[in-house]
């Protein structure tokens, strides 16, 4: 199947939504699918980007959905976008995020043919959605079959342009977290809690972490607690007495070796999050390096863990819960090494084959009709616009 | 001024004229778009059909009971009592998948892999070609709800699409049941 992916984002700008094709493609190329992925490309110089992607044009910063996003807009990236859909000759269109202003709603309006997309933004209150709904539905009523990343952007999707999608969500590329050296003296003998994620964004649940630390590290005189992430960590620390400080690890921004190398430092692996997470990424990442979890009980982590049976549940926001539930594993290693394999058991949902295998059905599922019957497929073309367009063009060289 | 003016309204009507046939393209998209999904979500079920009389052949009918009688009836439904039928189906195939009797026998499970993982595949197929269905229709719906669509007749002589609802929740099976030496 020749598949073409749309990244509305600058690719050489980190984020979730390019991560998330860039993996996808790599998981469609190796299940033998050809792939071009289409995105705006800040540093044009080719340098470093992979070979199936093609570049849409140079990004500006646009304030969007509450922060800035790196789009690309306007007649010159529409052409761009336009010549790839002619040229490409593709079975199926993914367009991620259709809505945002960038190659992905130009490639909405250029496009007709199988359409497939992917709908990543949580957003309850989206203003970008809410306003432009009626201008947008032109181009979401062409899409033939919507995904969407969890059931929170599923809500958002529903509530702002009704309809349906079906429920795929973000993989992660469990053999990268596989197997890791631990950072160097750790997780040592007194035992170890780890953190990752911003340290100071209050939603990630740092300060309830900390305080859990400070009940816990009179007890257990050598217990340290890793946190990686970037961010000012000096408001949640507070939440610490003076003395215990030295025993809160601050490792800053990891890199990638460096993270997966830090979930496989720590014995006890804690996602105290206040809420508000659409999906968990983090959450399926040390699951798929096999930690003992304790995580906070909302929605989103409950689904991931399985209910419970992948990692122990945690009383949103309580510190008291958090330490004693964090301290029973501390003390027990049977018990961690169980939840170890049911989490790596767990994960195999949200491994990117698997994942990737799913996005492959809902492309077989929009192609099908074509399959019964009813003459060859068409693949993605050019629209030719309503038909009175025709009586113009037919006067034209 | 009677020229310009003359001009002005036939600028007009021309203009309205493409704006008609721009939202008349629309509709038209929409109703083959609603044609295409149907098709498809015909075939999915056909398929799931057929996965599981494949794994009843395989597994031996009289063990099948149930599923076998719930097969039958998908099969020789009428067309008005089909939802019904397949929700019947969607059903009893969580309820005989996921019983503990039937996850009980190693040695079943590993003769019926393949025939499993199909029926896994084409479950989850007709839950997705029905959402894509439906979400066809719904669309289409309220394209048709416009009151310059209802009052220039836009949309012609084509039937108003009907939602189908059916319980379509795949069965959960746990297709690869991993020991503790795996990773």
């Amino acid at each position: 199947m020749r598949v073409g992916l749309v990244c509305p984002y600058a690719w050489d700008v980190p984020g979730g939504v390019q991560q998330h094709v860039g993996d996808l493609a790599e998981a469609l190329i190796a299940m033998g699918h050809e792939v071009s992925v289409l995105a705006p490309v800040g540093e044009a110089d080719g340098h470093g980007l992979p070979d199936h992607l093609v570049p849409a044009g140079r990004p500006v910063p646009v304030p969007y959905n509450g922060s800035v996003a790196r789009l690309s807009f306007g007649p010159r990236t529409a052409s761009r976008v336009r010549r790839w859909i002619a040229e490409g000759g593709f079975d199926v269109l993914h367009i991620h995020e259709p809505s945002a202003p960038s190659v992905s709603l130009l490639a909405c309006w250029a496009a007709d043919g199988p359409l497939v997309a992917t709908f990543h933004t949580a957003n309850p209150r989206s203003r970008a959605m809410a306003v432009g709904s009626p201008a947008l539905r032109s181009a979401m009523e062409k899409i033939n079959g919507r995904i969407a990343v969890s059931q929170a952007a599923r809500r958002t999707l529903v509530e702002h342009l009704g309809g349906d999608a079906v429920l795929i969500p973000n993989g992660v590329a469990v053999r990268r977290f596989a197997a890791a050296e631990p950072l160097p003296g750790w997780p040592g003998e007194g035992g170890s809690l780890g953190f990752l994620g911003r340290v100071d964004e209050p939603r990630k649940g740092l300060g309830v972490l900390l305080e859990a630390f400070a009940l816990m590290a009179p007890a257990r005189p050598s217990l340290r607690l890793l946190v990686a992430g970037p961010g000012d960590p000096t408001a949640a620390l507070s939440a610490v007495p003076e003395h215990l400080r030295e025993r809160v690890v601050l490792m800053g921004l990891l890199d990638e070796d460096d993270k997966v190398r830090a979930y496989h430092s720590v014995d006890v692996f804690c996602a105290p999050n206040l809420g508000g997470e659409s999906f968990g990424i983090v959450l399926t990442e040390a699951m798929a390096s096999g930690a003992a979890i304790v995580a906070s009980d909302i929605p989103a982590f409950s689904a991931v863990l399985d209910g419970g049976t992948a990692g122990e549940l945690f009383t949103v926001g309580d510190p008291v819960d958090l330490a004693e539930r964090a301290g029973a594993l501390l003390d027990a290693p049977e018990r961690r090494a169980a939840l170890s394999l049911s989490a790596r058991r767990a994960v195999r949902a949200y491994d990117w084959e698997t994942v990737a295998a799913d996005v492959a059905h809902v492309y077989e599922t929009v192609l099908m009709w074509d399959g019964a019957g009813r003459g060859r497929p068409t693949g993605v073309r050019l629209d030719p616009g309503p038909r009175a367009g025709a009586l113009l063009r037919r006067g034209a060289p | 001024m009677t020229v310009i003016a003359i001009l002005g309204v036939l600028l007009a009507l021309v203009l309205f004229g493409f704006y008609l046939s721009w939202r008349a393209t629309r509709l038209h998209r929409l109703h083959h778009r609603v044609d295409t999904a149907r098709a498809a979500l015909d075939a999915a079920l056909s398929r799931r059909l057929t996965a599981v009389l494949d794994l009843l052949d395989a597994d031996g009918v009289e063990e099948g009971g149930e599923l076998a009688e719930a097969a039958r009836a998908v099969g020789t439904a009428e067309r008005d009592r089909r939802d019904l039928a397949e929700s019947t189906l969607s059903r009893v195939l969580r309820e005989s998948l996921e019983s503990p009797e039937f996850r009980g026998s190693a040695e079943r499970w590993d003769g019926l892999r393949s025939q499993l993982t199909e029926v896994e595949a084409a479950a989850k197929g007709v839950h997705m070609a029905r959402t894509f269905y439906n979400d066809a229709v719904s669309d289409t719906r309220l394209a048709r709800r416009s009151r310059l669509v209802r009052m220039l007749r836009i949309a012609g002589t084509a039937p108003l699409p009907d939602y189908f609802e059916i319980d379509d929740q795949p069965p959960r099976i746990p297709l690869l049941p991993i020991g503790p030496d795996t990773p």
